[in-house]
Formats: C-alpha cells, structure tokens, sequence
C-alpha cells in the first residue's frame, strides 16, 4: 500500500524534464530516429575500427570489383546458418576493354563472427585489439575476401569505408553544432542581456552574416582553404567556417528568450543578492533556455552534416586522404562511375537514413519540449 | 510607406557595399592567384613568353595593384555594369553570365511552377483532410521529402535512369541540338530535358510548402470568419478556397522572396552540378574551384542582392495583400 502512494506521488510530482522525457517516449518516430542517431555514432564514431572488416589503410587487388552477394552455404554448398559470400572472377569486357569482376560461383568464403584480424590495430587509436565484429573466416578460405558493398577503383572495401566515413561525418555535424552552441548562445546571451549598443552591434553583424546565403556563402570560403594545409587542418578550418556562418540564427533565438527571462523576478533577486553579471548571465539566465537551445542545435544537426557531405562532393571541402561520405561520393561524380560501378552509390542511403533520423528526433524533441501543450 | 521603402532600399545599399567588400576579400583569400598558376602551367608546358605574358595580364587586371585600390576599380566598373574579366574564360564576366542566365531563369521558373502547382493542392487537401489516411500519407512524405537533399536525389534520379532505364539525363538538350539554332525541335527537346531537373530541384522546397500550407490553413479553418462563411451557406469548396486558402497562403509569399528570388541567380547549384545543367549554379562552383575571382565575386555579390530584394519585396507585397501588416 504504501509503495503505491509512493508510485502515485511520483506520477503527480514530475519534474519538467521528466514529463518531457515521457512525451518524447510516446512519439514512435522520435524514439526510432533517436535510437538510429545513437547506433550511427556508435558504430561510426566509437566502434570504426571493430565493426568495419577491413583496416582504413587496406587495398586489395580486386579493383572496382562488384558487391559479393551473401548466401547461406557452407564450402560443400549446403545450406548453412553461417553465411557465405562467393569469390570473384576477373575477365575482360571486350565492349568496354577493361577488366571487370565477374562473381564466381565456384568459389564460397564462410564468414565468422570475431575473426581475428589480419593485423592487430588500435581502437579509437589507443585500445589495442586484435579481432573484427565480422570477417572471412581466414582458417577455412586462407586467401578469402569478402566486399559486401564491392571496391573502388583502388581497391578499397566499400562497406569499411562507409564505417570510416561516417566517423568525420557525424563529428564534423557534431563539432561544428557544438562550435555554435558555445558561440551561439553566449554572444545571444550578451546582446539580449546587455541590450543597447552591445546589442545593436551584435544583432548587425548576425543579419549581415544572415544576408549571404548559407551555402554560396560556405562554398567561397572552403575554397578559400589553401590546398597545402594538412588534411586536419582542413578538417578543423570547415567545422570553423560552418560555426562562423550558422551561430547568427542561434544567437538570434537565444537573445530572444533571454529579453523575456531577463524580466523575471528571480534574476532581480539574483541581482540584488549581488551576483556579478557573468554569474547572471550563464548561471541564471542561460540555463533557462537551454531545453530551448538544445533542440534548435539537433535540428541544426543534419544541415552540418549535409553542407560537408556537399562540399566535399564538390570537391571544395574534405580532400582525399580523409575519408567522409563527401569524399566517398566524390568518386561517382562522373556519368561513367555510375553506369560501369552503381555500388559505388551505396554510401547514399546511409547518408540519408543518418539526416532522417537526425530529423525525426529533432521534431520529436520539439515536440515534447512543450509537454503541456495537447497534441 | 514610401519613406519605409526608401529606408529600406538605403539599408540594402550599404549592406551591398559591405557585402561586396568582403565578397572580394574571401574570394581574394586563398594564397596565390589564378594567374600565378596559369604561369606554372605554361612554364611546364615549356612557353619561354609565359612570364612575359603573365606580367602583362597582370597590368591588364591591374592585379598589380594594392588590394583596396583593385577592389575600388572593380566596384566602380561594377556599377557601370562592367564586373570585370573571367581570367579563366578570357572573355567578360558579363558575357558568360549572359549566355547562361536564360537558363538559370528558366529553371528557377519551371522549379517555382512545380513547387507550387503540387504543394499547394495537396497542402489544402492534407488541411481539409486532416488525419485522415492521405494526410497521413502526405505527411509522411513530406517530412522525409524535407530531408533528402537535392543533390542526393539527383545522383539517384541519374542513377535509375541510366542504369534501369538506359537513358541519359545530363544537360538541358540531346547532342545534336546542344549547338543548334533554336527551332521548334529543339523547344521540344528541351522540355523533354526540363522535367528532370525540375522536379528534383523541387523536391526539398515543395516538402517544405506543403507542411506550411497544411499548419496554415488549418488555423485559418478554426477561425470565425470560416465559420461565418459557412453559416451563410457557402459551399465547402467556396469556403476552402475563395476565404480560407486566401488568407492562409500570405505567408507563403515571405518564402517565395527571400528564398526563391535569390535561386533565380544561382538556383540549386549543387542539383545543377549533379546533372550537368548550363546554369549559373556549376559555373560559380567551377570559378571558386579555380579562383576566377571576379567571376565567382560576381555572382556571390548577385546572390546577395537578390536576398535582399526578395526580402524587401516580400515584405511590401504581403503588406498590400494583408491590411492586418503595417509597415513603420
């Protein structure tokens, strides 16, 4: 009896962020896109180097080579629980003079959960490890090899790299959103708190930033990166660059919420009780918008994303030693990719599952930072 | 009202000249100058009169000048109507953008008509309809419609249509006409070419439309003066369309100014570049790529001014359609 007083207490009781929490819990596609935005860094982010089967470094023989499609077999060719991939063959296409890949049926490389690697290598550069999530069974088919997405035209397994390429991806959205969160909101914070000149000045240099468009605007200065910086110089300079031409739009709705918090009462008691104005300003005022400020910042997010993604495509952002899926679809830029090597567009469903999760949870955090409102 | 207009175009000047100060220095930014790599590229081609030349295209865009003095001739000559020499082209910026501004206005029309011709049906459909199980369906679309990137899209649409369909879908005209005169055959193959394009590079805006149509309308249909209209015994469409979705699509008109206006300059450049369109967007890409400074300064400062006329017009249109907005 008296635990379901407890229970029913709680119920009455909840917290603001706890009645967020279960809004957010009701709404299916936010929780999907939520638990896609987690698995996507997961995999990319912290677990690359384990769950892709082939070291970022790694190039095979096996040129532009097809996709090897999985089957259930086992080496005798029966049926199996463990999966297969069959082996490739190289002829020449007389129509296009050029070697190609065909499949070879003949040849059955099983896989194997935990393979050890073929070399031990370093998760996230410092843990040493010597065994992938999944690989060609290397005891069973000695020189066995499995591209599951195929190869580019240096051989490179398709299915790693687009591991690999996530990790820049996803942390380049994930840098630069941070990057405009700190400036967004304190320069937001400063003009709504200050108001008067400081404001003015601040407000027009956010519309004069806001009068270029976005990606023109993005694509001239990534240009303006001199080629012979090193790849993680370049790396940081456009997460720079992306800060730079998206924190006016943050600081705008920041400044906002600070001008009517700004009137409340408890910020007068604050002020009276003698705290300095950076004590009011980032412990008192800034707080209070950041339920506010952090979903704004999620459905910012894929538009990060997206802008490397297209710079890079273009060749104006990320540049070849790097791998992110810009670069990775820098290699379909031409007609002849796409006709002779379609596999090579694989990375394209990843990159637009990854924006769509980003997007379903950014809605349903909007949605349910209003928890009072119906719906 | 005029002097607001006027208060507004002053601003827009000053933010013009701003904006093409620092248009010219970003595009100036990167070390070395196109020039300078023309040079090595004849040196290695072994031309003894490459520095002589160089030297001389130098003195000819004054690039021998000091920054502020180049910027001042090009911003003179600018207002003249003059913007200077694509070095990559050799010919007048003012001439390449020419040849290529029909179709960028073309594709940003035909991207207007598409947007709107579907989104505002089935905006006003999905409001009339709500919950039932086509708005479902629309909005559903639309949602994942707003996160497909364009050019995303693009490299698909190519892809199916070559690889399922054995078709090419790059550029605006089939071979034989890419140099043909105009003649009713080529109008033909155009429009043939158009559609592409044109539905891909309005997929994201058109998503967009119809979320805002449907949020719209539907506040509209809950105020009293739907129901006033009904209760004199209008017809459910009448009331729709002739009352409901006049108010409900003023604020469309904000998207149509700031938004589309400034693509009629350099559209979806990214779409453009996917499929290989004539348009400004892929030159202003290619210019940045190889420095051609005035080039892409140029269409940057176009890009801009566009934005601030579309802001300022549709702020002024939707005054006159809206007695509610005053403008101060």
């Amino acid at each position: 009896m008296a635990e379901n007083n407890d229970v029913q207490k709680e119920q009455i009781s909840q917290a603001y962020l706890a009645l967020v929490w279960w809004k957010f819990k009701k709404n299916k596609m936010a929780v999907v896109g939520g638990v896609i935005v987690i698995l996507f860094y997961l995999i990319c982010g912290v677990l690359a180097e384990f769950v892709s089967p082939y070291p970022l470094s790694f190039q095979s023989d096996y040129l532009e080579a097809r996709p090897q499609p999985l089957v259930f077999k086992n080496q005798e060719g029966k049926f199996s629980l463990i999966p297969s991939v069959y082996g490739l063959e190289e002829t020449v296409d007389v129509e296009l003079r050029k070697r190609i890949y065909v499949v070879d049926k003949t040849q059955i490389f099983p896989l194997a959960l935990l393979p050890k690697a073929a070399e031990p290598y370093k998760l996230l550069g410092f843990i040493p490890m010597n065994r992938h999530l999944f690989g060609v069974n290397l005891k069973a088919a000695p020189d066995g090899y499995a591209f599951l997405f195929g190869t580019d035209r240096l051989g490179r397994d398709i299915f790693s790299r687009i591991i690999y390429g996530g990790r820049l991806s996803l942390l380049i959205g994930l840098l630069g959103q941070i990057g405009t969160f700190v400036l967004g909101s304190a320069m937001g914070t400063i003009s709504g708190y200050y108001g008067g000149v400081v404001d003015i000045l601040i407000q027009r240099l956010t519309e004069f930033v806001g009068a270029f468009p976005d990606i023109p605007l993005f694509m001239a200065l990534a240009a303006a990166i001199p080629i012979g910086w090193s790849p993680i110089m370049v790396y940081f300079m456009l997460t720079l660059i992306m800060v730079f031409i998206r924190w006016g739009g943050l600081a705008r709705q920041v400044r906002g919420l600070i001008l009517s918090l700004r009137e409340r009462e408890y910020v007068l008691a604050a002020q009276s009780a003698g705290a300095s104005d950076a004590r009011l300003m980032f412990r008192h005022l800034l707080p209070g918008t950041l339920s506010h400020i952090i979903v704004i910042a999620t459905l910012m997010i894929p538009g990060m994303i997206l802008s490397e993604t297209a710079l890079s495509f273009l060749g104006l952002g990320l540049r070849p030693p790097l791998t992110s899926w810009g670069v990775l679809l820098q290699e379909v830029t031409s007609v002849r990719a796409i006709r002779f090597a379609p596999w090579l567009l694989i990375p394209l469903p990843f990159i637009v599952l990854a924006i769509l999760a980003f997007n379903m949870l950014g809605d349903g955090l909007r949605d349910a930072m209003d928890p009072y409102g119906g719906r | 009202m005029l002097s607001y207009i006027l208060r507004r175009l002053g601003y827009a000047a000053i933010m013009l000249v701003l904006v093409s100060f620092v248009s010219f220095l970003i595009i100036e930014l990167p070390p070395g100058d196109y020039l300078t790599k023309k040079l090595q590229d004849l040196q290695a081609r072994g031309d003894r009169s490459a520095e002589l030349r160089i030297a001389e295209y130098r003195v000819r865009y004054g690039l021998d000048k000091p920054l502020m003095e180049r910027y001042w001739i090009w911003a003179s000559n600018f207002i003249k109507g003059d913007f200077g020499e694509s070095f990559e082209f050799e010919r007048p910026v003012t001439e390449i953008l020419g040849n290529r501004i029909g179709f960028t206005v073309l594709m940003a029309v035909s991207v207007i008509i598409v947007q709107w011709g579907i989104a505002i049906p089935i905006g006003v459909y999905s409001a009339t309809h709500q919950y039932s199980l086509g708005d479902q369906v629309v909005t559903t679309l639309s949602f994942v419609g707003l996160g497909m990137p364009g050019f995303l899209l693009a490299l698909l649409v190519m892809f199916f249509a070559m690889v399922v369909l054995g078709q090419e879908v790059s550029g605006l005209f089939s071979n034989e006409f890419k140099d043909a005169p105009w003649t009713i055959a080529k109008v033909i193959d155009l429009l043939k070419h158009l559609w592409i394009p044109a539905l891909v590079g309005s997929v994201t805006g058109t998503a967009g439309l119809v979320r805002i149509m449907r949020g719209n309308l539907l506040e509209t249909l809950g105020q009293p003066f739907v129901e006033a209209a009904r209760a004199r015994g209008l017809t459910n469409q009448k009331v729709t369309w002739k009352h409901a979705v006049r108010v409900a699509i003023n604020p469309l008109i904000v998207i149509l100014g700031s938004e589309t206006l400034p693509s009629v300059v350099a559209g979806n450049a990214l779409v453009a570049t996917v499929l290989n369109l004539p348009t400004v967007g892929p030159l202003y890409v290619s210019a940045l790529q190889s420095q051609d400074m005035y080039l892409a300064g140029t269409v940057l400062v176009f890009i801009v001014f566009m934005t601030l006329m579309g802001n300022l017009l549709a702020d002024l249109v939707l005054a006159a359609l809206d007695p509610r907005i005053r403008l101060e």
